[in-house]
This record gives structure tokens, sequence and C-alpha cells, in this order.
């Protein structure tokens, strides 16, 4: 049994402490807007929020996560209101497919909150998840029209 | 900010298995007196032909058969349809009919493959008059109600006007009357110059479930009381399973069941995914492996460069005068051989699919690129006629042409049909989806140009020796042992016909199909045929002395489309103004899956191996432009996909296995090497071409000829990782 504090809510989990975040997430609280890409932190598909700070949650396990304040894609909104990075990527059609966005979308947020006005070095740096469809391009305009808002 | 928008995608077509296990579209037939019947959808609304459902408040739901992968398409085919409707854009919303429903209705919504940039292309035609069928009958029906011809009345944005008595009325209001109309026979379209919706990039509708985490893709479908599987197959192809020892995981939280799949897979079935796959790890499996254990890379490479022997057979894909004899009188001669690997299609979900078996029904939930194939799978792993089964489409997290195969479908009833009653969801961890693609074939490529004294090009032989997807896929479509395909962008004519006229010309197939299973990828042909023929032509252009834009549009007279794109790349990028101080250009063209490309790259290299690529400029004329802003997309995405292949790609042979596990061993393209690719769009109308894939076949050639500019190293393989070239 675990407790994680996922959007908002402490959930108590039957699920065992080495579990990866990931699972725990998709699997055990339902939210499967958090996606499964590669298992091994490299694709980015799976990114979260853990105390406001972007990681991957396939790498982390339920035991590390107790106690903190998990966000995910469902979380990101306030509500009714759609977060900026929601509304830009809605105004700018970013996604394709669409599989590797809810990752990628956690990734910006946390990077603009740090940096609001970023820079194309801030955003090469910060930015590494996977997209095999390509929509990197709409990514980066889609930032700059945030941070220009 | 925004309030949430509600998603303009119909939810019900992706969740209708979640929420009601075999509900279809149709839930009805009113058979009234003396007409035809009328066909409802699953909320009572009346069909208005196969394609388009009005509902009281004007909300149309267009038919999609084709499958949304990324690629833009269910927005573009909702365009055709509403263009020729007449209806109001803001209420379109669309959903995809099961292949079950549509073989039931002797196929009404036509072919589901999506797949060699066809989505649009080869169904525009018959889905805008499913659009104008059902406006003619709508109008029709208003008439009726007023008393007047058909003729005096007109429909713009779902509203019908007739002029003379100054009366209107909406298409949701006169829908039922128009659903008991029998069809017209035959319905004229629009001219083009009249289009007011095609053309127009307007925004996709299925881009706001895809920002909140709540689109359901095949990983995220959840049934009452469904199990999670985890499988292996065996990692040599071709080999089998031998044994497995269920004893030693007997105890493992969660598992429920070990069932071997087929002849060749274990797979654990757990209440979790996360446990299926903790237990499927710890279970000893013994696998009979077989000859292909003794195949690899290097053995494959040694085989198909004894096919790029003369003395070898080969299939004679375009020929005209005679190539070897004026090679052999030629006063000057270049040659060089390439090679192209294999390659994942690496989608980011890995495949999965969901099944449900009872005796007297299956249904699968899965994305796939070709719902009646998926739907012929079942039928045959269930073992139950047409009318006891069903694929319900949810949304790919990619396709690349690995979704058009159907092994995991048949994997899933497999496991299913060992728990009627049981809902299963398999789902494969990457390291099986690099293990068992459906590789990008692999070939070779010696090519021979021959000049006269004038430095003209007089002579081209171009011998391929490789893998065959159609050998392995389709043998039906081979053409007396000939894989047409192979020839794409080097055929003598079709949709990716050769853009040059050289007056001794000889392509050739020696066709040799290693074990690894082939299939159809992003690109696929094209791509390595644009890699060996267009960079040849820069070395082609360097032997003559010439500039390599000049040398091909000489070569180009006779190909004013290719020339076309060709011409717009090299104005776009500056071809005839110095590049910047330190950056190199290379250029390139192709013809694939109907449309004309080129591609324009300026890069700069450092320390002979560092390459950043600054600019791209690609052109396209796929003959008509449904929504320029997703072809745009399109096109920047297909450089990610092309350059990702070029720099990254690669699965080598070990054993008989792949050897490459996840993205740590095979790589793709991050936002930090993204270039910035700018599209020229040059439709040329009277034909339809595909968007999704041709500028692939640009993207690696024009890098490497700009990687030539820059270094005077030419680089013959890929991928560049491999010779320690890599993105600066």
């Amino acid at each position: 049994m675990a407790n994680l504090t996922i959007n908002g809510k402490t959930l108590t989990l039957d699920v065992e402490p080495d579990t990866p975040l990931l699972w725990a997430i998709r699997e055990n609280a339902g939210l499967t807007g958090t996606k499964y890409g590669c298992g091994i932190a490299q694709c980015g598909a799976c990114t979260v929020h853990i105390d406001g700070v972007a990681m991957r949650s396939c790498g982390i396990s339920v035991s590390e996560a107790e106690g903190k304040k998990i966000t995910t894609i469902e979380g990101l909104a306030s509500g009714d209101t759609l977060h900026k990075v929601q509304d830009a990527w809605i105004a700018q059609d970013v996604p394709q497919c669409g599989y590797c966005q809810s990752g990628m979308i956690m990734a910006v947020a946390a990077l603009l909150n740090e940096k609001p006005k970023p820079t194309d070095a801030d955003i090469d740096e910060a930015i590494t998840n996977i997209c095999r469809c390509g929509t990197f391009q709409q990514v980066r305009e889609a930032i700059h029209t945030i941070a220009s808002a | 900010m925004n309030k949430h928008i509600s998603p303009r995608l119909n939810r019900r077509a992706f969740v209708i298995g979640t929420a009601a296990v075999g509900a279809g579209l149709a839930i009805g037939l009113d058979i009234p007196f003396g007409g035809p019947a009328v066909v409802r959808a699953a909320d009572g609304s009346p069909e208005i032909g196969a394609w388009v459902v009005v509902r009281p408040d004007d909300t149309v739901v267009i038919r999609i058969a084709r499958s949304e992968m990324g690629q833009g398409s269910l927005t573009g085919l909702a365009q055709l349809v509403a263009e020729e409707l007449e209806c109001d854009w803001t209420k379109v919303t669309t959903e995809y009919p099961t292949p079950g429903q549509s073989v039931a209705r002797k196929r009404v919504w036509g072919d589901f493959s999506t797949g060699g940039s066809r989505g649009i292309r080869s169904s525009q035609d018959y889905v805008r008059k499913g659009g104008a069928t059902a406006r003619v009958m709508l109008i029709q029906a208003a008439a009726d109600a007023w008393k007047v011809p058909a003729s005096e009345c007109t429909a713009a944005n779902s509203v019908i006007t007739h002029a003379p008595s100054g009366r209107t009325t909406t298409y949701g209001k006169v829908a039922e009357a128009a659903a008991k109309l029998t069809p017209p026979a035959d319905v004229k379209l629009k001219d083009p110059k009249d289009w007011k919706l095609i053309g127009k990039g307007v925004k996709r509708l299925d881009t706001v479930d895809k920002t909140t985490g709540a689109m359901i893709y095949g990983v995220d479908v959840k049934l009452p009381g469904m199990l999670n599987a985890a499988i292996k197959d065996c990692p040599v192809f071709g080999g089998k399973l031998k044994s497995f020892d269920e004893a030693k995981i007997a105890g493992m939280k969660g598992v429920k069941k070990v069932v071997k799949v087929g002849d060749t897979a274990v797979a654990v079935v757990a209440d979790t995914w996360w446990h299926a796959k903790t237990a499927l790890e710890a279970l000893p499996i013994v696998w009979d492996e077989g000859d292909n254990a003794k195949v690899s890379s290097e053995s494959i490479a040694k085989w198909l460069a004894e096919g790029l022997a003369d003395a070898q057979p080969a299939y004679v894909g375009n020929k005209n005068g005679d190539a070897k004899a004026a090679i052999a009188g030629a006063a000057k001669k270049v040659e060089a051989i390439y090679s192209y690997p294999y390659q994942n299609h690496a989608t980011m979900e890995p495949m999965n699919a969901t099944a449900l078996y009872t005796a007297d029904k299956c249904e699968v939930w899965c994305g796939t690129q070709n719902g009646e194939a998926a739907f012929a799978a079942v039928l045959e792993a269930s073992g139950l006629p047409a009318e006891k089964c069903d694929v319900h489409k949810v949304m790919l997290g990619g396709g690349f042409g690995r979704r058009g195969q159907t092994d995991y479908v048949r994997q899933a009833v497999m496991i299913a049909k060992q728990m009627p009653g049981t809902p299963v969801k398999l789902l494969w961890s990457r390291e099986e989806d690099m293990a068992h693609g459906r590789y990008h074939p692999i070939t070779q490529c010696k090519m021979t140009g021959a000049f006269d004294a004038n430095n003209n090009l007089i002579a081209l032989h171009y011998r391929l020796s490789g893998q065959s997807i159609l050998f392995s896929l389709r043998p039906e479509a081979l053409q007396n042992g000939m894989d047409p395909v192979a020839f794409q962008g080097v055929a003598q004519s079709g949709d990716a016909a050769f853009g040059y006229s050289v007056p001794n010309l000889l392509v050739e197939h020696a066709m040799r199909n290693p074990h690894v299973p082939p299939g159809f990828w992003r690109g696929v042909n094209v791509n390595h045929n644009a890699i060996y023929m267009e960079c040849f032509m820069d070395e082609l252009a360097q032997a003559a002395g010439q500039d390599p834009l000049e040398f091909r549009r000489k070569l180009m007279g006779n190909h004013p489309k290719h020339l076309a794109v060709l011409n717009a790349v090299a104005e776009k990028i500056g071809w005839n103004t110095p590049a910047p101080q330190g950056v190199y250009r290379g250029i390139a063209q192709v013809m694939g899956y109907g449309s004309y490309v080129a591609g324009a790259a300026e890069i700069s290299v450092t320390d002979g191996s560092k390459i950043k690529v600054h600019r791209i400029v690609a052109s396209t004329d796929p003959g008509y432009v449904v929504n320029p802003a997703q072809v745009e997309r399109q096109v920047a995405g297909s450089f990610v996909y092309g350059l990702s292949a070029l720099f990254y790609g690669g699965c080598t042979v070990k054993d008989g296995k792949i050897e490459q596990s996840n993205f740590d061993t095979y790589n793709s393209m991050r936002i930090n090497e993204m270039p910035k690719v700018e599209t020229v769009m040059v439709p040329s109308g009277g034909f339809w071409g595909g968007v999704g894939e041709p500028t692939i076949g640009v993207a690696a050639p024009a890098v490497l000829n700009a990687y030539f500019a820059a270094t005077g190293k030419r680089v013959r393989s890929v991928p560049l990782r491999d010779q320690n070239i890599t993105f600066a």
C-alpha cells in the first residue's frame, strides 16, 4: 500500500513500493493521460511534475514519490481553466498523433514556470522529449508565443 | 486563459467500447411505408447517406473510414465532405464506423487502409460525393416541404434558402425527411475554383483531448474486469517457443495465467501490466531459435553485396536504350555503392490491442492503420464468422506503416481466446516493440554513370540488391516475381516516377530476402532510392565539373513537375547567392506517393563530423492542398523522421536477433537538433498526391549533399551514427 498525492488528492493505492510511479498513476490511480513510451527515462512521454519539477515517472519508484506533490496532465488545468501551455497548444495545433504531448506539455509548463521567457538555447536544453511525428517546430513556436504574451 | 473547449472530436467513437461493449453506430432501421430504410446513428439521428449524420441541433457527424494517426487526414477528410455538404464547419464532428458494420453493409465506407499517403488521395472522390449526395437530399427535403422546385433552393452553412419566397430552414430541421428520400444516382462535384473549405488551414478536429490527457489510445482502453498481458515472442525471427517454467512465477503478485501464444510466443496475464511484465521477465523460457540464429548484419551485407554483381539475376524496373553497352564504350565513368539499413518504426505508443472473446463473439479495441485488415485478423484468430466479430478503432500513438500490420491484434485474440469472457489488454514493452518490428527493408545499390567526351551523361545503371516488402507481406502483388514497389522514386511511370531523362538507363533489383521481416515504413522505398539516386546525382555533377542544380536541370526538360519543385526550393534557399560564412548547401528531388517534392539544406560542420542543420527548404506539389496548415506540419515532421533515420536509425542483426532494444540504442531527434523547415507549396492541380511521406525522401540526400559540399567527403551508408558523425 502507498499513499500518493496526485493532482491535489491523496490516494491510498494497493501497489508495491518499488513499482514505477508511471504504472501506479496509470493502473492504480487510473489516470491514463501520462503515457508509457520507453520505461527507461529516455523519451519523456511519462513526464509529470514532482513538487513542481518535471520528472520522468517511469524512472521514479512509488516509495520515492510518497509524500510529494504529484501533478499529471489531468491536473494541469485549474478546474475548467486550461493551463496557458494547453491553450497555446490548441491555438497553434501542436499535437499530431498526440501520444508524446502530455509529457511534452508537462515539460514545457515546468520550463516556463522556471523561465517565463526562455531563449532557444533554454528550450534546447530543457525539452528533451522524443516526438516521432516531429512536432518540434510547432512546440518551439508555441513556447515563444506564450513567452511573448 | 480559455475555458475547457468541448472536444470537437466525437468522444463516443473513441470510448464506445469502454462505455458499452458492442454498441455500434447504427442501432436500427426504420422501414417507412413505400420508401427506403432510414439508418440511424446510436443517438437516433438519421443518416443522410452513409457518410453524414445530421442531428436536430444541426450538428453534422461525418464518418471517417481511414485512421487518424497524427497525419491530420481525419480533419482533411471531414473538410472534403463538408465542402460539398455546405454545412456549418463549426458544428462538424467525426466518428469512425467499425469495419464489422462496413462489411455488414457491403463495404459502404470503402477501403479502411491508411498507408502509402493514400488517406485523402484515394478516397477524395467518393467522400466528396458523400457530402454532395447528402446536400442534394437535404435540399430536396426542404423543397418538398415548401412545394417548390429544388432547383430554386440553395444551401450554405447548413441553412437552406428558397430565394424567391425568402424562406429558410436548417439541415437539422429537414434531416428526418431527407433521410427518407432515395439518394440521387449521381451528383456533380464542385469545380476546384469554387472550393471554400478545401484549401483552408482550418484547425484540426482532434486537438483538445490531446492536450488534456483525455484522448483514448489503445494503451488506455479500459473494460470492466479487464486483465493485462505482457508478451515475449521468439527473439530470432522464425524461431519457436520450446518451453517455459510456469511454476517459477506461480506465486508472483497479480499473476492470473501464463499462456502460449501460437507456436512462437508466451504471455503472462495479470491484474496490472506492471505485474504481468515483471512476472514475464522472471519466467524461464527456452526458445528453439532455428537456423536463423546464424544470421548477422555481416552475413546479410555479404549476401546483398553479391547481388550487386551483373551475373546475378535481377528484375528490371525501368529501362531505355542500352546502358551496359553505353557504359562500356563511354569516355568516362563513375561508380559508387551505397547502402541503407533496417529501421524500426518506433511509434511512441508500443503495439497493443485489447480483446474480448466469448463463445459467440470476439471484439477488439486497438489503434490500427487498417481496420479491415485488423477485422480479418480477428476472424482468423478467433475462428468466428464476420457477423460475430468487430474492431473498435481508437487513436493511434503513431503508425508510420507499423500499425498496418496485424500481428499484435492476432496475438491479443489468441490470448483472450484462452480466457473466454475476460477482456485482456495486450501491451508490448518497448523492448518487444524493438525486437519485433516490421522493419524498413535493407538494401544496397551500385550505380554506374557514364559520360561522353563533352561531359554529357549518356548512361546510368542503377542496381539495387536487397529486400522486397511485397515478397513478405503481399506476395500476390508481385508481378512475375518482381516487386514494383521496390522501384519507388526510380520507376518508369506512375506515382513515384523517375524525374530524369538519361538516353541509356537500366534500373534493376536483385531481390534478396533475409529472414528479418520487412514492412511499409514512412516513405519506405522512396527513402533509400532518393538517397542513392540524389547523392549519386551529386557525384555525377562533380565528375562533370558542374553545379549540382544545373546538372540536374539539364536532365529534367521532360519532367516539368519534378523540375518545378526543384526550382522552387532553389529559389527559396537562394541557391544562386552565396550561403552565409561556413554554411554549405545540398539539394535533392524525388517523386513519391503521387507528389513531386524537393528539399534543400543549409548546414555547417565542425571537426569534420558534427553537423548543425540550420535550415531546410522543402517544396511539394501534391496536386491539391486540402489543409495547408497540416501539409506544413507533415512536411516539417517528415524531416524529423527522415533526419532521425539518417543520423540515428539502423537496426543491426546479431545471432538472428535485432540488437537495438530501446531509445538508448535507437535514438530519435530531439528539439535541439531540429532545423527550421520552410515549406513551399506549389500545387499545380489536376491530380491528387499524398503528403505524409514524400518529403522524407529528400531529407537525407539534401543533408548528405550539403555534407559533401562542406567536407569533400561522400557518405554512402546510413546511419551516420555508425561513422561517428553526429548532430553538433
